[in-house]
């Protein structure tokens, strides 16, 4: 089957999506943020791999954290990263989306990170850059944010080091989060066994149980004895109509609160990708809790994308 | 061609490096730095034979190398992981086989990116000749001359026992 993200050799050319990525490369992903995490507890965070070479992080939607992940890991590359929010500039004077790709080719990028509000957005600037220009993901739409599914899933590894005897929920937005999507690819192509997610009906695409996970509607009975929770960020922004009673009532259900926690297994490890909303999806003592893992993830984010860029920004000579 | 057992040579750079630690001046402030994988396996092996505890590391210099653009990230990169401060140190730097010193200059960059070492001895079990950088070992175990598509692979055994094999890559094919 033809995959964009693969050159002709097998290997990494673009990271668009975890969906159809071979195990061996998720591996070599993970196994590679393994070094960079070291590289951030030197004196000197900074290795020379991407000298001279130039990112451009192109955000046709606003997002500041993935934004600044992406920058700090270029950075600590040794690359020179330049910052569009195309939002607030060319495109609102009508330039399309190839005119804006093109300007920045012919300022000799060699790498885009892209982010977009359309689902394919990323896919769409890989099939028209030329061959020594790397497109990386950085959340399109509804479809896919392949960075934060790698990075959540080089979390779990550090703290689950065995994935084949693992059980993992995710819990709340399913239907409008691209990282839950990109998540059970990853764990469910690591072996990861038993993936389950839990969430009200409306917040859960119709044909979910397809991609292989257990469905449950009652956090409880969802929690129960899982190794790892994943909270999912309630996206009110992308949400239309009445999906939801109302917030109180949502933390009521589906908030992960230290008396549900106490359900899954006492070494259990809750995440969150972030930004939280505090006391709608997660109560505050937990989210700072002793199991939460919640910080480590955005450390670790930083060498999983490093890693990514690395691997990427190699061997196009 | 007969190949040395480098576990003879493995004793040889042990006794040269043991005595380098005793001298007095080298004694108190001494660190081992092991380049995966064959460098951290020599290495450990030194290390048993210390009488007293000294601070030791592994490095692997893929980071650092000047083939990245060429070749790109190896598949395989063990992390580097130097837990001691290197600042003002003497680091013997082991490797197995010491062939263009490309190696040897990414780690002593990544070396320096720790800190400043208070000076850097380069011990290998085989030079075997074709250095393209002003690099050379100080301690070697033995020098053998090999052609540029012959290479020496240093292995060890699921007992720790190390042995060395010569690979010829076939000219009339890598011109295919």
């Amino acid at each position: 089957m033809y995959n964009p993200q693969l050159d002709a050799d097998g290997n990494l050319k673009h990271l668009l999506t975890i969906e159809g990525l071979p195990k061996r490369i998720l591996n070599q992903i993970l196994d590679t943020a393994e070094t960079f995490v070291g590289v951030a507890e030197r004196d000197i965070k900074k290795v020379p791999l991407l000298r001279g070479k130039t990112v451009c992080n192109i955000f046709f939607e606003n997002s500041t954290r993935t934004r600044t992940t992406f920058e700090i890991a270029a950075k600590r590359l040794s690359a020179d990263v330049l910052n569009l929010n195309v939002g607030t500039s060319s495109q609102s004077k009508g330039e399309t989306i190839l005119d804006t790709v093109d300007n920045l080719i012919a300022m000799h990028a060699d790498m885009f990170v892209v982010r977009h509000s359309q689902s394919g957005a990323a896919h769409f600037i890989a099939q028209h850059v030329p061959d020594n220009i790397s497109v990386i993901n950085a959340g399109d739409g509804r479809h896919a944010h392949p960075t934060q599914g790698l990075l959540d899933v080089f979390t779990i590894r550090r703290y689950k080091p065995d994935m084949h005897n693992l059980r993992v929920a995710l819990v709340g937005d399913v239907l409008h989060s691209r990282v839950a999507r990109s998540e059970i690819h990853a764990l469910t192509t690591l072996g990861v066994p038993e993936v389950r997610v839990i969430a009200p009906k409306t917040l859960l695409p119709t044909g979910i149980e397809k991609m292989g996970v257990q469905v449950f509607h009652d956090l409880r009975a969802g929690l129960k004895d899982v190794d790892v929770i994943m909270m999912l960020r309630l996206q009110n922004e992308r949400m239309s109509g009445a999906m939801l009673p109302s917030a109180q009532e949502y933390f009521k259900t589906f908030g992960l609160t230290q008396e549900k926690l106490k359900l899954a297994k006492p070494d259990a490890i809750v995440m969150h990708p972030g930004p939280m909303n505090r006391g709608v999806e997660i109560d505050s003592s937990v989210a700072d809790g002793s199991q939460s893992v919640i910080l480590p993830q955005v450390t670790y984010g930083i060498a999983v994308r490093m890693a990514v860029m690395a691997i990427l920004g190699g061997g196009n000579a | 061609m007969q190949l040395p057992n480098p576990e003879t040579l493995l004793s040889d750079i042990s006794a040269k490096i043991l005595a380098q630690l005793a001298k007095p001046e080298l004694a108190e402030n001494s660190a081992l730095i092991g380049i995966h994988s064959g460098g951290v396996w020599l290495m450990q092996r030194i290390l048993s034979q210390l009488k007293s505890p000294i601070p030791y590391g592994t490095l692997d210099a893929a980071l650092y190398r000047d083939d990245y653009s060429q070749r790109g990230l190896k598949a395989e990169m063990q992390p580097s992981n130097i837990a001691f401060n290197v600042q003002d140190k003497h680091i013997i730097l082991i490797d197995d086989i010491f062939y263009t010193g490309r190696t040897t200059r990414a780690a002593m960059n990544e070396l320096f990116d720790y800190g400043r070492p208070a000076s850097i001895t380069l011990a290998v079990l085989i030079n075997r000749g074709g250095a393209q950088l002003p690099i050379s070992p100080q301690i070697v175990g033995a020098e053998i001359l090999l052609k540029p598509n012959e290479s020496l692979q240093l292995s060890q055994d699921t007992k720790g026992i190390l042995h060395l094999s010569l690979e010829i890559e076939d000219s009339k094919a890598s011109h295919v």
